[in-house]
């Protein structure tokens, strides 16, 4: 058995391939292999040999089958190695495929402002960009000619109809529509004959409206307040610096205190709000004495221009590439 | 309104720094939009007297002028080259040591070898005006050595109000001085205007026409004025702080007063009146030239002040030029009138004026200031230019003057709308402190608001009283609670953001484009059909509606493409706007312009051009949205005469076009200027998100079966055709068809191609046997064999 061994251990550890180590195996193992004869022969023996004879045929044969397997892993894994540097490639060569767009910055700001109003429970409502002078004016308290009207400049077609100056008069049709409570928002595209530098002829708005039976000036400073924590992530000093809007009283505009890199600050307009005006409530058909309410309107450039940083709003629209690509 | 500080200062007596004065006015509703401090820095600056003026011995354009600064100290020798400087004239002198506003230090210098002792100065080099002209000449009367800041009251500042339209009674110093008082609880100085002695006889006859149009107008004549005196420096300076450029002392001190106490007045030549003052609408057509210069044509919309032949001036808008003052007036006609803001609004504008006069009585003006107002112009006139003044005349219809009901405030209201609970003494002090009238009632007050205030009319007006002077900042801040309902989201249409986010995915970029844009663009591409135009576009460029997204899309292509972008995809949704039986149709639209690679260049796919079936590949995922609807939709050659008729498709949801895929017709691309193939798609947006929910079948577990034919057909017979016989011979055990190649070449007669299907087909009762299969696609093959004459490839 030991010259089997001495004989064999040698062979095995020299093949080279799986093949070789499968004759090898076969020599050894097979039908009519070298260990097997001798198992064969096992019976032939007394028996008080048998044992001590069996004891030391299965030893070798141990011994030989370990040597095979490790033998036959070494291989395997020489193999694989050798598979696996053959198949070596670059990884830092880019990925193969698109190369995708990404949406513009209005409509990203746009989508995170309705967002935050939906949270709240605020639904989309929707109007008409070419408007009446009943829905855009008339029914949100601006007498004809009024002076506010000078703050919206209009542009009209010959029919007499405009270009909506702002979201407002989505507050009417949404609450002809229905019926109070209300809370509404509708974003979209407005118009003001106006370019420079910081005018655009056509610009995006949003509007929210609440109408309840308890709703007061409290509750429209709370919602801004949590509103413009919630939109650029941070809490801000806030001011509400009464102004003037037709269709709103007590009305409000909204700074916020905001702080330059260089340590300075400035106050800056971000929100025009008030009360729900009693005309534009009973314009609507709506009892004022039970149901009160609050309106607020915010440019989306702006809050885009803060958010992300852009310095000319006319970038908005002008639609290069270089420009739109960075708010992928 | 532009104002002097140091005016309001005078009138209402506030200790609050100049910061704390702009804070407390913004955060009141009204907004301070600018600061300019004036005269700083002028301490060591007095006036002086030049005693004689002689050529500088070594300087042609200089002199030496000996200089009093008071009778007790010794004349100073001043080197100057101002072209004014002569003997007996009055002017500032910066003493050494002075650091005037322009950063100059002054010294004792010698200037061209003669000693100076300071310098004599200009306006503009004091920082009071941009006069640099020469020596700002100062009245004979004015005393010498006195510093010139306390004469002219420097430092001051000019300040900026940006005035809702609700507030006008803050257009005058006695409104905006009784607000501040208010703001400050400070008392103010009340302008006392005492009736003028009448020494004239003289009086001219006022009729009222138009009495809803002008309630009031009062009148006065004065006579033997000497219009070559000058405006006082005071007023001067304080016309200038206001912004106002001083003109001559009448017209001086009508815009004096005006500012003063908010009354626009007008001072006419009497001997340029015929007969008397009529108030009246303006005849058709009637014509009137202006103080500027310019003829104007009415129409009976405007009120006019009128002799009786022809109209003298534009009521509240601007004087006539025919009977404006002049350095000849001898005996004025004053007016103070009031006229309602209907009469006036829209006036100017209509005129292409806005005058200060229009911009107050379009907010209103109080309707009882034009007595007090006229009072004190004829008092400030008879001081300054002399004169004798008549009686006033009146013409006034009590009936048309706004009777003001009084208001009533419940303080329940007051607490339901601000959120919060503000004590009765504090609501009736604020009230009272705006000059209204208040009694106490069981349930609130009862109010009468000041006459000025023509923005208080209902409760909730006294509510933002109340609020913004007891501070917008004081009410608490809370969240409403939460409402009774929840918003149900719509699933039969695709989300916007989805639609939005599946274009991006696909390699486009969002842009957004004005939705007016030249008509030379619809016209170029035949889309100028029921297109709207604006009435008064801003630019040609700008005024027509959008009838379709792409013309702006495929011209933002154009511009990018001449800043080196070769690549460039784009999408937009948006409105379009086109004119229907009752009015403009808005529909909305998705748009998808490409040009350029197929894919972005890199190394892993091989660099080739975009065709149209890449294009319809993303449009393809956008109909994928859709999910089951998407059977519905089909595509059909297309024949826009923007598109190239071969390359381009008609989609149809259901029979009914939706949108278009194409390539640009390369007519058009030329006359564009493009200079590349540009793929558009542009769609109804609803139609391509309307959808249903999905509705669960149950799934075959029997085996599926696939097999593929190459059918060799003639060109012209479309892949779309051949498909839906193959779909109908097959019938339900059909599951899925794929188109795997299309072929034409060597093996094919001429005008014919081999398109390469698979048949994916599963029973969903029993597993197919090789015999079902055979006999399918048996029947296929013939269905097709009569349909179109297809034959299997060889």
């Amino acid at each position: 058995m030991t010259n089997l061994i001495d004989d064999y251990a040698p062979r095995i550890a020299a093949a080279s391939e799986p093949e070789a180590l499968e004759a090898l195996r076969v020599t050894l193992f097979g039908k009519s292999g070298l260990l097997t004869e001798q198992l064969k022969q096992l019976g032939k023996l007394p028996p008080d040999e048998r044992k001590a004879r069996g004891a030391e045929i299965n030893a070798a044969r141990d011994q030989l089958q370990s040597l095979i397997l490790a033998r036959r892993e070494a291989l395997e894994e020489a193999r694989l190695e050798a598979r696996l540097a053959a198949e070596r490639i670059d990884v830092t060569m880019p990925g193969r495929g698109a190369d995708p767009g990404n949406l513009h910055p209005v409509t990203r700001t746009l989508e995170r402002i309705t967002s935050i109003f939906a949270r709240l429970g605020y639904e989309s409502a929707d109007g008409p960009e070419i408007e009446d002078d009943h829905h855009n004016f008339e029914a949100l308290n601006f007498p004809p000619h009024h002076p506010a009207r000078a703050m919206h400049d209009t542009f009209y077609f010959t029919d007499g109809r405009l270009l909506r100056t702002h979201t407002s008069p989505v507050q009417i049709r949404a609450m002809r529509a229905g019926k109070p409570p209300f809370r509404v928002i509708a974003a979209g595209k407005v118009y003001r004959s106006d370019s420079d530098q910081t005018h655009s002829p056509m610009f995006h708005q949003m509007e929210g409206l609440l109408v309840d039976e308890r709703v007061s000036f409290a509750e429209l400073k709370g919602t801004l307040a949590e509103f413009v924590r919630a939109f650029f992530e941070r809490d801000f000093e806030m001011r509400f610096r009464p102004s003037y809007f037709p269709f709103t009283e007590p009305s409000a505009e909204v700074d916020i205190r905001w702080e330059r890199p260089d340590g300075s600050h400035s106050w800056l307009e971000v929100l025009g709000c008030g009360m729900v005006h009693p005309n534009v409530l009973a314009a609507c058909g709506i009892d004022p004495e039970r149901w009160t309410g609050f309106a607020f309107g915010l440019g989306i450039e702006r809050f885009a221009m803060l958010r992300y940083g852009v310095a000319d709003l006319r970038a908005f629209y002008d639609n290069d590439l270089r420009f739109l690509r960075q708010f992928a | 309104m532009k104002f002097s500080e140091n005016w309001l200062r005078e009138l209402v007596a506030i200790d609050a720094t100049r910061d704390a004065l702009v804070e407390r006015l913004t955060m009141a509703g009204l907004e301070v939009e600018a600061v300019e401090p004036v005269g700083a820095g002028l301490e060591s600056v007095v006036i002086a007297e030049i005693l004689s003026a002689e050529p500088h011995p070594n300087a042609d354009r200089l002199r030496v002028c000996r200089v009093s600064t008071g009778s007790s100290k010794a004349p100073l020798a001043i080197v100057c080259g101002a072209p004014n400087a002569r003997e007996g004239l009055r002017a500032p002198l910066a003493q050494p040591g002075a650091r005037l506003p322009n950063g100059m230090t002054i010294r004792v210098a010698a200037v061209r070898g003669v000693e100076s002792h300071g310098m004599l100065c200009s306006a503009a080099e004091l920082g009071l005006s941009a006069d640099a002209s020469g020596l700002l000449e100062l009245p004979t009367d004015a005393p010498i050595g006195l510093s010139l800041a306390q004469w002219l009251g420097l430092p001051d500042a000019s300040l900026e109000l940006k005035l809702t339209p609700n507030r006008p009674d803050c257009l005058g110093m006695e409104g905006l001085a009784a607000e501040v008082a208010t703001l400050f609880d400070a008392p103010r100085r009340a302008i006392e205007v005492p009736a003028v002695a009448v020494s004239s006889q003289r009086m001219l006859p006022i009729r009222i026409d138009a009495p809803e149009a002008c309630p009031r107008y009062l009148g006065r004549v004065i006579e033997d004025v000497d219009p070559s005196r000058p405006t006082p420096p005071w007023m001067v300076e304080r016309l200038r702080r206001a912004g106002i450029r001083p003109i001559s002392a009448i017209v001086d001190c009508t815009n004096y007063v005006m500012l003063e106490l908010g009354q626009p007045l007008h001072a006419f030549d009497l001997d340029r009146i015929d007969g008397g003052i009529v108030v009246r609408m303006a005849g058709e057509g009637e014509r009137i030239v202006l103080l500027d210069e310019r003829e104007v044509v009415l129409d009976p919309g405007f009120l006019v002040i009128a002799d009786v032949s022809v109209p003298l001036a534009v009521a509240g808008v601007m004087g006539g030029y025919g009977s404006r003052v002049t350095d000849v007036t001898r005996h004025l006609f004053l007016e103070s009138a009031h006229f309602g803001p209907d009469a006036i609004i829209g006036r100017a504008r209509k005129l292409g004026l806005h005058t200060d006069a229009s911009h107050r009585f379009e907010r209103g003006v109080d309707p009882a200031l034009p007595e007090r107002a006229l009072e004190r112009l004829t008092a400030l006139l008879l001081e300054i230019v002399g004169g004798r003044a008549g009686s006033i005349a009146r013409a006034e219809h009590a009936a048309a003057l706004r009777s003001r009901p009084e208001i009533r405030l419940r303080r329940e209201r007051l607490a339901r709308v601000l959120g919060m609970s503000i004590p009765d003494v504090r609501v009736e002090a604020i009230l009272r402190g705006l000059d209204m009238r208040v009694e106490p009632c069981d349930d609130g007050w009862s109010v009468a608001p000041p006459t000025r205030r023509f923005d208080l009319s209902i409760e909730e007006d006294l509510i933002e009283e109340v609020a913004r002077v007891h501070g917008y900042d004081a009410v608490p801040t809370r969240l409403p609670s939460v409402g009774g309902r929840i918003a149900a989201p719509t699933e039969a249409r695709v989300p916007d953001a989805v639609l939005r986010g599946v274009l991006s995915t696909r390699g486009y970029v969002e842009a957004i484009n004005y939705a007016f844009v030249p008509p030379a663009w619809l016209e170029a591409w035949q889309l100028a059909d029921g297109a709207i135009a604006l009435a008064n576009p801003l630019s040609t460029d700008l005024a027509v509606m959008r009838t379709a997204l792409l013309p702006g899309l495929v011209d933002a292509i154009r511009r990018n493409l001449a800043r080196q972008q070769s690549r460039v995809r784009l999408f937009e949704t948006g409105r379009v706007f086109r004119a229907g039986p009752d009015g403009p149709i808005e529909t909305q639209r998705v748009a998808l312009a490409a040009c350029g690679s197929a894919a972005a260049e890199q190394w892993g796919i091989r660099a080739r051009p975009m065709d149209w079936y890449d294009l319809r590949g993303d449009v393809e995922h956008l109909l994928a949205l859709l999910g089951a609807a998407r059977a519905g939709i089909r595509f059909e050659p297309a024949s826009d005469p923007w598109l190239h008729p071969g390359r381009s498709a008609l989609v149809l949801r259901d029979d009914v076009a939706i949108g278009r895929v194409g390539v640009l017709h390369p007519r058009l691309a030329a006359r564009l200027d493009l200079g590349v193939d540009v793929h558009v798609a542009e769609f109804d947006l609803e139609p391509l998100v309307a959808r249903e929910l999905p509705r669960a079948a149950v799934v075959s577990p029997f085996p599926q079966v696939r097999r593929d034919l190459a059918l060799v057909v003639a060109d012209d017979v479309p892949y779309a055709a051949l498909a839906a016989v193959v779909r109908r011979a097959a019938g339900p055990v059909l599951k899925d068809l794929v188109l795997f190649d299309e072929y034409r070449g060597p093996g094919l007669a001429a005008g014919r191609r081999s398109l390469a299907i698979g048949l994916i087909l599963q029973d969903d009762s029993r597993t197919l046997t090789d015999p079902d299969v055979d006999a399918l696609v048996a029947s296929v093959i013939d269905a097709v064999g009569v349909e179109f004459g297809a034959t299997l490839r060889a």
